[in-house]
């Protein structure tokens, strides 16, 4: 994704030079903002480009402007009066600040890992290995199923008595732990899970930009007596700048998605609706826990702030 | 990039490769695989969670039990993925044909902001997105009103979100494989007097096959794995997506509930495994773009 910013960038700056050395007559097929071609473009592009900035743009500056409002769960938001008071409310609020800081922590460690951890196997599967396909195949898997589905694997694999992860721990002297309901274990539990289910994009993305390397740099350093470890240390990770920058970003947009994996470990509370009260066409034998969260003052502006930090707001707060 | 020697050395050293990479096999599925011997056993704990049942211990009761309670959800996903997936494809490379072929002078800036789209978090627009179809569009009750199910009208609404927010990534594919076609070949057609609808229909889109089935199958893993949206556009109830009722499955037993969670979880996944199976080289294109 980053060579394809990249692309755009340059495209967008050819385009600049070519008007300003080339003048109006070379050029531009392109012609002005009324051409031909503008004109029969925009069946193509507009109506996407309507849908998707209403979702989009329109959703981000609307989310915006609800959070400088005092609007609450139910009712209309009153537009009259707009100030920072929820960001105020949001940054004096502890399980807000908590959960900003676990949001942060699993941000950080996970997508470190996942680079460390993917790099590593894209180096061993870049050995000219055979059946290539299938091990990559495998370690791709993971990220082909659903945070839900994943979720319900893990939390047997954490189970305190009978989990996988507590067996094998066991069988070195150590343990059982409590993963999931342990404050002091939680996240690490959940980012190596993650790490399970991304660890294998890095990979593919590394491998990519393993091979877009040139054979002749890798000849090159041998002939010039590198070991192998000199060689990736010094020639060939700081040319894979590209491909980390653009795997940090989506493991980053991943990470924020954790939401769903994090709710499937723990959830059985559903939200009610915005606007009206939820309908009551629940399935029988549904728990509606009541949410978590102190106190009937959570404002709803607070929570359109706080929704990024929200992923987490269930775990514990280190130091607290 | 391997040491071509053929000193005993070198051949340990393949064997040590061969081994890590075997472990990171086992790493990778054991979860899945635990999860698979579990499904099958009548007593979850009556051996270790990663070995088979013995032959007296074995049940199906776990999977026909999943699939009875998740195939109301399984139904919605279906009919929520399956036009979400295809329309969000068309739009997308309908998009980036007007974007990238048909020339014209803004059309970077557009594009960036198209693209800009992919790195939304979802809930940085979930609070509006959940009050415009409540409130502003409820579907819902616009369909009830007219002898639509309430339920059919609320996942039309996710269907729409989903092709809303799949639009970005979508032309980002598309247009990364309309710029290599070779101006000429459109140029020629131009020439010859065709329409930019007609260029559009008879030789862009035929050459978009193979961009298709990578966008198709990527696409349709997103829609089909997403919880958040399902959770806060629909709910529980008759039109949640299998993704809903799953998180809720087993949930209020304990140990005992790990057979049918685990059951629940591979009934549910099994679209995307197959699409996975059979398409993994698409889907490692897809998510490495």
């Amino acid at each position: 994704m980053r060579e394809k910013l990249a692309t755009l960038a340059r495209t967008l700056f050819r385009r600049r030079r070519a008007r300003t050395d080339g003048g109006e007559a070379t050029a531009n097929p392109s012609g002005g903002f009324l051409s031909d071609q503008f004109v029969s473009s925009l069946p193509y592009w507009l109506p996407a480009f309507l849908i998707m900035g209403l979702a989009v743009y329109g959703a981000i500056f609307w989310n915006f402007l609800l959070s400088l409002t005092d609007f609450q769960q139910f009712g209309n938001p009153d537009y009259g009066h707009l100030d920072l008071g929820m960001y105020a409310k949001a940054f004096g609020d502890q399980v807000f600040l908590g959960a900003l800081q676990n949001t942060f922590a699993l941000l950080v460690s996970f997508t470190l890992c996942c680079l460390v951890v993917g790099l590593l196997i894209a180096i061993l599967v870049d050995q000219k290995i055979r059946y290539e396909n299938t091990f990559r195949t495998i370690y791709l898997l993971p990220m082909a199923l659903s945070f839900v589905v994943t979720a319900q694997f893990w939390l047997w694999m954490y189970n305190k008595q009978n989990g996988v992860v507590n067996i094998i721990l066991g069988a070195f002297g150590l343990g059982p732990y409590e993963w999931i309901g342990n404050p002091a274990l939680v996240l690490g539990a959940v980012v190596f899970a993650l790490i399970w289910q991304f660890s294998g994009y890095a990979m593919v993305v590394y491998l990519a930009g393993l091979r877009a390397i040139p054979t002749e740099q890798f000849e090159a350093a041998r002939v010039d007596g590198a070991t192998t470890l000199r060689m990736y240390w010094r020639v060939i990770i700081p040319q894979l700048k590209g491909a980390t920058i653009s795997a940090s970003v989506v493991l980053m947009v991943f990470a924020l998605k954790a939401f769903d994996f994090l709710y499937s470990l723990s959830g059985s509370y559903y939200p009610p609706k915005v606007g009206h009260p939820r309908d009551d066409d629940g399935p029988a034998g549904v728990q509606r826990r009541p949410p978590r969260v102190r106190g009937g003052d959570r404002h709803h502006a607070v929570r359109a702030r706080a929704r990024h930090h929200r992923t987490l707001s269930r775990l514990p707060i280190p130091g607290r | 990039m391997t040491d071509t020697t053929d000193s005993t050395g070198t051949d340990w050293r393949r064997v040590g490769l061969y081994a890590v990479l075997v472990l990171l096999v086992v790493f990778y599925l054991l979860p899945l695989w635990t999860g698979l011997m579990t499904s099958i056993k009548i007593d979850a704990l009556s051996t270790a969670p990663f070995l088979p049942p013995a032959p007296s211990g074995f049940t199906a009761i776990h999977w026909t039990r999943a699939a009875h309670a998740l195939a109301g959800g399984l139904v919605n996903s279906l009919i929520l993925a399956i036009p979400g997936t295809i329309l969000s494809a068309l739009l997308g490379s309908m998009a980036a044909y007007g974007l990238t072929t048909l020339e014209w002078r803004y059309q970077i800036p557009v594009l960036v902001l198209f693209i800009a789209g992919i790195f939304i978090p979802y809930q940085a627009v979930l609070i509006p997105v959940s009050k415009f179809w409540a409130v502003y569009l409820p579907l819902g009750q616009y369909g009830a009103a007219v002898g639509i199910p309430k339920w059919l009208g609320d996942l039309t609404g996710l269907i729409i979100t989903h092709v809303a927010y799949g639009i970005p990534i979508c032309t980002l594919l598309f247009r990364t494989y309309y710029k290599d076609f070779s101006d000429e070949m459109v140029e020629a057609a131009r020439l010859d007097g065709a329409t930019t609808h007609r260029i559009y229909r008879r030789i862009i889109l035929p050459l978009s096959v193979p961009m298709f089935a990578v966008t198709l199958i990527y696409q349709f893993t997103q829609i089909w794995n997403d919880l958040l949206f399902a959770l806060v556009i629909v709910g529980p109830g008759k039109g949640a997506p299998v993704t809903v009722p799953l998180a809720q499955l087993g949930a209020s037993l304990s140990d005992v509930g790990f057979g049918i969670r685990m059951a629940g979880a591979f009934v549910a996944a099994l679209p995307t495994i197959i699409v996975y199976v059979l398409f993994g080289d698409q889907f490692a294109e897809g998510v490495s773009t």
